[in-house]
This record gives structure tokens, C-alpha cells and sequence, in this order.
């Protein structure tokens, strides 16, 4: 596959949220707004490149009976490195997210991609199939975000549209259910005109 | 593609691992550490400047704690030159919908509420988070009372607060933290009265 296609892969024809149903837990937790869902789409895209490059650098040496565990360490780590950074860079963010963050460790998306992809190929290739992943992660949270936002506080990215509370309902979990169903039914539809 | 597990090759796999991530943990944990305080101070600080008087002191750096009922506040003191113009004290309840509401209240020397500072919550966005300053004029109605004569329950509980439209429980929660602050705010206040005296 080439260089391209494998980022462009994880956008479209395979996007976590979208296509795989992935990560639902962080997906329907923090898109209460655009912001946040990038914040945290961007926060899953640098652990899921660092630790696909760095799982696919180790993955021949490690014995196939404590992989799994070996991952989850791995990925751990590079999660706690992420939490002290925003803690101490963006502050702001991390309030917002701060429950989210220790739970990339578990997001199936990273754990998915280092074991069916990292594992069995090159680093380089890891780390575009980790930015492609991302990519699409983020591009789906943000425009969750957009939607619940826009619907449920009548604001786009913190910008006030209209005074007044939108539709409460998309504030809360239920609406990141609703929103998503349509927003599934809207990405097929794209998809099936693409191909 | 993987190699074949033994007793051995597995163990020492595992140690290595965690071995070189606990190292990376502990070289950026020292990295950030200072940064990290850095930002909570200046968020501590910002807090305090908006909930006092103008204050000419570093009430960080004076800053003692207080007992009520079992659980400690942290009160903050705002002087200018020797006199006290007004107290932040570091409240919490944990009656909030989302658990825990860290607030900052600030009082004037007279005993009033000067203003309010959420510093950390859970609240549900759109709604609870409702009691963040310029979010709602929920905040608002605070500034200026005196909780002598301004009972600190929400209209429900028959009390002088307006609750945020569909979130009780927050406002509730909100209102307790205030009042939690106010009998800490009382206990400074008695003691400065006594220190007065004992020290001149």
C-alpha cells in the first residue's frame, strides 16, 4: 500500500468511529463540544503514533505469550508522558479532559492498531498508519463536537451564535448517541457514493 | 513475527519494559514538575485576585490552613500593608452532580462576599458548569451579600439563592461550599481579633 493511502485509509475507509465503531467511551464522553473533542483527538493521534512506532521497533524481539502486557506497558507510558505534558502546558485542556486522558491507555483503537498493524510491519509504516488513524479519530470527534455543540449550547468552538441554551439533550450522553447515529448515517451514505 | 516464549525470554522481556518506561516516567515526572506547579500556582493566584480586594501582599506565601468540622480549608489572606482587606478561603463540596466542586470565595474585611472562583468541578457542561463566572449570572448574585442576612440555599430549600435552571443539585452543591467558606471565613476573622490583641 502506498505511503499515501495508508494515512488516508484511517480517514475515510477505515475510520475508528465511523467505520470501526471504535473508542466509543472517550468518543461519546468529551465531544460535549468542538474544542474538546479535538483536544482529545489530537491527545489519542500522539500515543497512537508514538507508541505504533515504537511497538513495531520491538515487536520482534518481544516472546508472543507476554505481548499483550509488553503493549499495554508501552502504550502506558507514553500516555503518563502525555498527562504530565499537558498538565504543565496546557492546563486549560487538561481540565477539560483530565478524566479522558489516563483512558487511552484502554481505548481499544490504540491497543487494536499496535497489535493488527504495528506488530506485523515497519516503523515508518506504523507511524503513518498511527497519524492516518488519528487523523480520522480527530476529524470524527470534532465534527461530533461541532454538531453536539452547534445543537446543544448554539455555539461553534466556544463562539456564541445565537443568546440563549440550545437543545439540552446533546449536551448530555443520549444526544452523543443521537448525534452519532445520524452522523453514521450520513458517513455511509458519503462513502458508498465514493466508491 | 514474534519469538517463541520461554520461562526466561519472557521474564526478562517484561522486566527490560518496565524497566525503560518507569525511567522515561521519572526523567519527564522531573521535567514537568516544576511547570506543573507553576501552572497550578498562577491558576491559585488568578483565582485569589479576582475574588479579593486589591492586595499588595503574596497571600500564596501567607496562606495557612483551617480545621471545620474534621476537614481542612485553605485560607488565603489579602493585606495591604499590615491591614486585612479581605480573605480567600479554598472551598469544596462534594454534593456536586459530577462529585467534587473546588470554589474560591473571597471576602471583604467587613464580612461580605466579594466574589467567586470555580477552580475545579465535574459538572456537566451546559448546564452545571453554569456557576463558571460569565457563563450565567448565576455567580453574579453572590458578589456583595452578606451571608448573615443572606441565607445561602437555593430557593427550593427556602433559601435567597437562585438555582441554575435544571441543575439543583450544582447550585446546591455551589451554595454549600460558599457556606463551608463563610463559617471558615468567621473563624479567621475571630482570630485575627484575637491575635490583635494578644500581640500589641
Amino acid at each position: 500500500m502506498s505511503k499515501l493511502g495508508l494515512i488516508t485509509k484511517g480517514i475515510i475507509k477505515e475510520n475508528p468511529t465511523f467505520v470501526l465503531l471504535l473508542g466509543m467511551c472517550p468518543t461519546l464522553g468529551t465531544t460535549t463540544s468542538a474544542i474538546n473533542g479535538m483536544g482529545m483527538g489530537l491527545a489519542t493521534m500522539f500515543v497512537l503514533i508514538l507508541s505504533n512506532l515504537a511497538i513495531s521497533a520491538v515487536a520482534n524481539v518481544i516472546p508472543g505469550k507476554v505481548r499483550i502486557p509488553s503493549y499495554i506497558v508501552i502504550i502506558a507510558a507514553f500516555v503518563t508522558v502525555l498527562q504530565f505534558v499537558m498538565q504543565a502546558f496546557t492546563p486549560g485542556l487538561y481540565e477539560t479532559l483530565g478524566l479522558f486522558i489516563p483512558l487511552i491507555v484502554v481505548n481499544c483503537i490504540v491497543l487494536g492498531r499496535a497489535e493488527a498493524f504495528a506488530s506485523k510491519n515497519g516503523a515508518l509504516d506504523s507511524a503513518l498508519d498511527g497519524l492516518g488513524i488519528g487523523l480520522g479519530f480527530t476529524a470524527a470527534l470534532t465534527v461530533l463536537g461541532m454538531v453536539r455543540e452547534l445543537l446543544g449550547s448554539a455555539s461553534i468552538f466556544g463562539l456564541k451564535l445565537i443568546e440563549g441554551d440550545g437543545i439540552l439533550v446533546f449536551v448530555l450522553a443520549p444526544g452523543a448517541f443521537i448525534a452519532l447515529g445520524y452522523l453514521l448515517v450520513l458517513f455511509n451514505k458519503f462513502k458508498s457514493k465514493i466508491s | 513475527m514474534a519469538k517463541e516464549s520461554t520461562l526466561k525470554n519472557m521474564v526478562v522481556t517484561l522486566t527490560l519494559i518496565t524497566l525503560i518506561a518507569s525511567s522515561v516516567l521519572g526523567v519527564i515526572y522531573a521535567i514537568t514538575k516544576g511547570p506543573i506547579d507553576a501552572a497550578q500556582t498562577a491558576k491559585i493566584n488568578s483565582a485569589i485576585s479576582k475574588v479579593v480586594p486589591e492586595f499588595d501582599n503574596d497571600p500564596s506565601a501567607d496562606k495557612f490552613q483551617k480545621e471545620l468540622d474534621g476537614k481542612s480549608y485553605i485560607v488565603y489572606p489579602a493585606k495591604k500593608g499590615s491591614d486585612i482587606v479581605g480573605y480567600a478561603v479554598e472551598s469544596f463540596s462534594t454534593g456536586g452532580f459530577g462529585g467534587r466542586i473546588v470554589i474560591m470565595v473571597g471576602f471583604n474585611a467587613d464580612g461580605t462576599i466579594n466574589n467567586t472562583a470555580v477552580l475545579s468541578h465535574a459538572e456537566t457542561p451546559g448546564l452545571g458548569d453554569k456557576m463558571i463566572e460569565g457563563k450565567s449570572n448565576f455567580s453574579v448574585q453572590f458578589k456583595g451579600k452578606n451571608p448573615d442576612d443572606y441565607k445561602l440555599l437555593v430557593k427550593k430549600d427556602g433559601g435567597d439563592v437562585d438555582a441554575i435552571t435544571a441543575s439543583t443539585i450544582t447550585s446546591r452543591a455551589f451554595c454549600d461550599a460558599v457556606t463551608s467558606a463563610w463559617e471558615v471565613y468567621k473563624l479567621c476573622s475571630a482570630d485575627t481579633g484575637k491575635k490583635e490583641v494578644t500581640n500589641e
